[in-house]
């Protein structure tokens, strides 16, 4: 299934919905989409060749991962034009943690020629929750990857399109260095430190009494299906967005180097406490959806064989 | 006897894992083959190891012999009344599984017991083979593995596919989900892919032609094509560098290398920085010109056959090319901020939760290094306080700098690099500029037991305040290395520290020295978290005697015993104790030492035997009560020899001192041959354990001779 890109900042494709709470549970799910990942301490006001601010990641989750995962990715990179009979390429170690995600996997990055072009990971845990089925994802560096097919040393060379009367040219310098740019002067320079904490501090708040909603929620006794529905309906979505937005301004707090070392541990705490909170959570409610009313189908079944025992008896 | 093959075939297993986990599969096969009687364990080889198998072969007999054993029944007596068998035989029969005529008598010295001959039919190699292999391969170890499958079975990677053979027969295995088979894999871009394996032996061959080699070759190939692709330039070589060939050996199946060039310009950034770049960051061999210079090239390995298009090596300079620019933004955007105002920065680097900040731990550092270099200057050697004063102030800087959070490999290095470039002070000596440079540089300094020490005293002065001071931290904290855990690598430290004092010669007590680290915390925040619990000195001290031991055995190779001896006389004094050490290893081949290394023995057992029936020496020896020859005679040598050892020993003559010592070897010979020590009259007696009590403490100080392994016995 194709998606598009979610529209809240995040700091890599894993953190999208789609990834992130895909990945939990036990339904299969497979997805492909392109996510605009931003990272305000990569910023390097458009003077370095080939890091961004914001970059765009080709994400793909297979879930649970096919045996020939390995060999599908290798013939995308077929489809993209590159014949491998004349590259170079090796998969080498390098296995992914997202510490405020409280997620980790074990993988490779990808080398073309020397080019990390892709990272493989195979996820192990996930918002602090163990994964069962296990699911592989392929994050494709899309910008290095033009640069490689187009042979151009600097991303912002790569040609973004051309104009099919006139042929002109339009870089990927022309569409995104401002950007870059502006970013980087806000994010390492101009960025509000007193009011980015404060918006932290709100979303945070937020996001964390929604989680206690939630829990009051689930030790309610009441097994009727009004229950079931309120759980079905508790926006338990909104509540990762603000995760999002928690994790945005922590890289925000970082680049602009309003955190010490000390601190940093802390607060990295403070966003995966709610992240592994959701996580719990959409388990839960994901259960809910399938499970809890058969489960308590089961329950009548049960009582009722004993019935019928004690009648025989 | 049919041929045995093996191969777990997987996705790309991590290069630095690969060796141990084939070494461990090698055993594991091995000793189960021993277990069951089907082959020895040195038969066992490994014929593909790479980053996509690993494998084992053997030649094995095809099913285990049938094993007859001979088991005794109930005795004769009561196995048979009136000649008729009874319950008893017919039970035994039974459970034997044979016919109650079948069974014999035997005598024992018990009597005529029953007994029954049974054979153990032996089970095909095949069918031990498909039970126990999968707990053998699931049994090895990785430093980190996944579930992939089912959160059942883990292994490093997925493991996709298993060849299990005898012969051309397939052994009916199956782990985590994969049914063994007679189908491998050849190289992923060279081959079709999927190869038949007809019989085990044909294995290497049919691999062979799907461009897979083993390690052996691939290391061989490796070599030759970095030699070639070198030579292209006159005159130039590539830089030898083990673990990174070992790398590449498994990041490969079928190997080649090619040759590149990056902008001379590039080479402005310090060499260090360059190499590091591309070892670590791209696994590129560096190219030196034949002046030792580095040339601005580089060798990259592949896992294809050749690039003859040069496509492969077009991709490879690109990136290279945008590394350095990466390496040249940090270096730039680092000098914005000399080291000298970064030292501020520390403020907000922690170094340990409990024991602050890097700022305070510069501070302790700079104490220390004063303290320190006043002791060696006081002791007569050239010292420059002032350059270690510095450096131990910037010495830690680099970790503000962007180049070092990229490369952390590179920390200290960077420093030393800064500082050369930068300015400091405005009247500073350019030589005091570079010791202060070369200070930091080594500081870090030896990383391992191979690695070299600081250069100069100044920087052996600062590494070794600074490993002191993690200890000391440490240690207070009640946070010494247990077992396998030392999460701070206080071991390497504290060894690092031994070599550095023992190869710059230094006038230092590891007592002192802790205790002195230890004073550096005084009054500091740390100190409030620092456990009651500890016995600080005692801790240390016996953390470094295991320390000087390992050095003294393992890393100059002397003898187990001549250690043990050297360090029951004292380990405070590194330097002294490899003195004792050397002095002892060249006397104790000779007669007389090794006379005294007995007496010693005989001393030390009869004044322990002496002890434990509760019989004490005199405090003193009583010329009085000396009464044969023997022991009047020993009894004034002892003073004699006592002065003129004390005074080599002063002199750190222990050659000298010990010659002397071996001079009592007639006297205490005749002591033992004509003086009893344990007479009944108590006066006497303890007046002789006291003779042997003064010779043996006055002659300890340079070594307990009693741990010297002798022919001929106490």
């Amino acid at each position: 299934m194709l998606q598009q890109p979610y529209d809240v900042e995040v700091g890599a494709g894993t953190m999208a919905p789609e990834t992130f709470l895909r990945v939990l549970g036990p339904q299969p799910y497979r997805v492909a989409y392109v996510q605009p990942s931003r990272r305000p301490a990569d910023g390097r006001y458009g003077e370095n060749p080939n890091r961004l601010y914001k970059h765009l990641q080709l994400q793909v989750v297979l879930k649970p991962p096919p045996e020939n995962v390995q060999q599908l990715y290798l013939d995308s990179l077929g489809a993209m034009g590159i014949d491998l009979r004349q590259h170079d390429i090796k998969f080498e170690e390098d296995n992914w943690e997202s510490p405020t995600l409280g997620a980790w996997g074990i993988g490779w990055q990808v080398m073309l020629d020397g080019l990390e072009i892709t990272q493989f990971t195979y996820f192990q845990q996930c918002g602090g929750v163990d994964l069962d089925p296990i699911s592989a994802e392929l994050t494709y560096g899309l910008e290095r990857i033009a640069a490689f097919l187009q042979d151009v040393d600097s991303i912002y060379d790569i040609v973004w399109a051309r104009d099919p009367e006139t042929d002109r040219i339009t870089s990927y310098g022309d569409v995104r260095l401002a950007e870059e740019l502006q970013f980087s002067v806000y994010n390492f320079e101009q960025a509000d430190v007193e009011k980015a904490w404060k918006h932290f501090e709100l979303c945070e708040a937020e996001c964390k009494a929604l989680l206690e909603g939630y829990a009051l929620l689930s030790k309610a006794k009441d097994a009727g299906d009004g229950l079931a529905r309120d759980k079905r309906r508790f926006p338990l979505l909104p509540a990762y967005d603000l995760c999002l937005k928690c994790s945005h301004l922590f890289n925000i707090l970082d680049a602009r180097g309003a955190i010490s070392v000390t601190e940093r541990v802390g607060v990295i705490a403070r966003v995966r406490a709610l992240a592994v909170g959701i996580a719990k959570a959409y388990v839960d409610q994901q259960q809910g959806n399938t499970t809890a009313d058969e489960s308590s189908k089961e329950q009548k079944v049960l009582t009722a064989k004993k019935e019928t025992m004690s009648v025989s008896s | 006897m049919p041929d045995f093959l093996l191969e777990i075939g997987c996705e790309e297993i991590p290069a630095r894992m690969i060796d141990a986990a084939q070494n461990e599969l090698a055993s594991r096969v091995g000793e189960l083959l021993a277990r069951e009687s089907l082959g020895l364990p040195a038969g066992v080889s490994a014929p593909l190891t790479t980053p996509r198998r690993l494998s084992v072969a053997s030649t094995i007999a095809d099913r285990q012999m049938d094993v007859t054993e001979q088991v005794t029944g109930p005795a004769v007596k009561i196995a048979f009344k009136d000649g008729q068998p009874t319950r008893a035989a017919h039970e035994f029969a039974r459970k034997a599984g044979v016919d109650v005529s079948q069974l014999e008598k035997i005598a024992t010295p018990k009597g005529e017991y029953l007994a029954a001959k049974i054979t153990k039919k032996g089970r095909s190699a095949a069918e031990i083979l498909a039970e126990s292999l999968p707990k053998e391969v699931s049994s090895i170890h990785w430093p980190k593995n996944m579930y992939w499958h089912k959160p059942i079975e883990r292994f490093a990677r997925p493991v996709r596919w298993l060849v299990a053979m005898l012969d051309s027969e397939v052994i009916p295995l199956a782990f985590a989900g994969v049914r063994a088979g007679n189908r491998s894999n050849g190289h992923r871009t060279l081959s079709q892919g999927v190869v038949q394996v007809p019989k085990a032996n044909a294995y290497v061959e049919r691999l062979r032609e799907a461009k897979v080699l083993g390690r052996g070759e691939r290391e061989q190939q490796i070599r030759k094509a970095l030699d070639a692709a070198a030579r292209t330039i006159p005159g130039a070589r590539w830089r030898e560098d083990k673990s990174l060939l070992e790398t590449v050996v498994n990041l490969t199946e079928s190997p080649s290398a090619v040759l590149g060039s990056f902008d001379p310009e590039f080479l402005e950034l310090a060499e260090e920085v360059l190499v590091t770049v591309m070892r670590d960051h791209q696994k590129y061999f560096a190219v030196e010109d034949p002046n030792g210079q580095l040339s601005p090239n580089f060798l990259a390995v592949l896992n294809t056959d050749g690039d003859p298009k040069g496509i492969i090596r077009h991709g490879h300079e690109r990136v290279l090319r945008a590394r350095f620019n990466d390496a040249r933004f940090f270096w730039q955007t680092d000098q914005k901020h000399p080291l000298r105002e970064r030292v501020q920065l520390l403020k907000h680097v922690t170094f340990q939760k409990n024991l602050g900040t890097y700022y305070e731990k510069t501070k302790r550092v700079q104490r220390l290094c004063s303290w320190l270099s006043e002791l060696i200057r006081q002791r007569g050697r050239q010292i420059r306080p002032g350059v270690i004063h510095k450096a131990a102030l910037l010495a830690k800087a680099d970790l503000t700098t962007e180049l070092v959070k990229e490369f952390t490999e590179l920390q200290g290095i960077v420093g030393g690099l800064y500082v050369r470039v930068q300015q400091l002070d405005r009247d500073m000596a350019d030589s005091t500029r570079r010791a202060i440079a070369d200070a930091i540089y080594d500081h870090y300094k030896p990383e391992s037991m191979e690695d070299s020490v600081p250069r100069t005293l100044e920087g052996a002065v600062l590494a070794i305040a600074d490993k002191a001071d993690s200890i000391a931290g440490m240690f207070a904290l009640g946070l010494q290395p247990t077992g396998s855990k030392d999460p701070f690598a206080l071991r390497r430290q504290a060894n690092g520290i031994v070599k550095t004092i023992a190869e710059h010669k230094l006038p230092l007590s590891l007592s002192q020295l802790f205790a002195d680290a230890r004073q550096a915390y005084q009054n500091s925040g740390a100190e409030k978290k620092f456990s009651a619990k500890v016995d600080f000195a005692g801790a240390v001290r016996d953390f470094f005697h295991e320390r000087l031991e390992f050095y003294l055995r393992d890393v100059l190779g002397y003898k187990h015993d001549v250690v043990n001896a050297v360090l029951a006389a004292g380990s405070d004094d590194v330097v002294d104790a490899m003195a004792r050490a050397q002095a002892i290893t060249k006397v104790r081949a000779s007669a007389d030492f090794e006379s005294i290394s007995v007496a010693s023995k005989r001393i030390k057992n009869i004044l322990r035997q002496a002890s434990d029936t509760g019989k004490h020496a005199a405090g003193a020896i009583e010329p009085a009560a000396l009464q044969e020859p023997a022991e009047r005679e020993l009894a004034a040598l002892i003073p004699q020899v006592t002065k003129r050892v004390d005074e080599l020993r002063v002199q750190h003559e222990y050659e000298a001192a010990l010659a002397e010592i071996s001079k009592l070897r007639p006297t205490v010979d005749l002591f033992f041959d004509k003086v009893m020590v344990m007479v009944d009259d108590d006066r006497i007696r303890a007046n002789r354990l006291a003779v042997l009590q003064t010779l043996l403490v006055n002659f300890s100080t340079i070594a307990d001779f009693s741990e010297i392994v002798t022919e001929s016995k106490a």
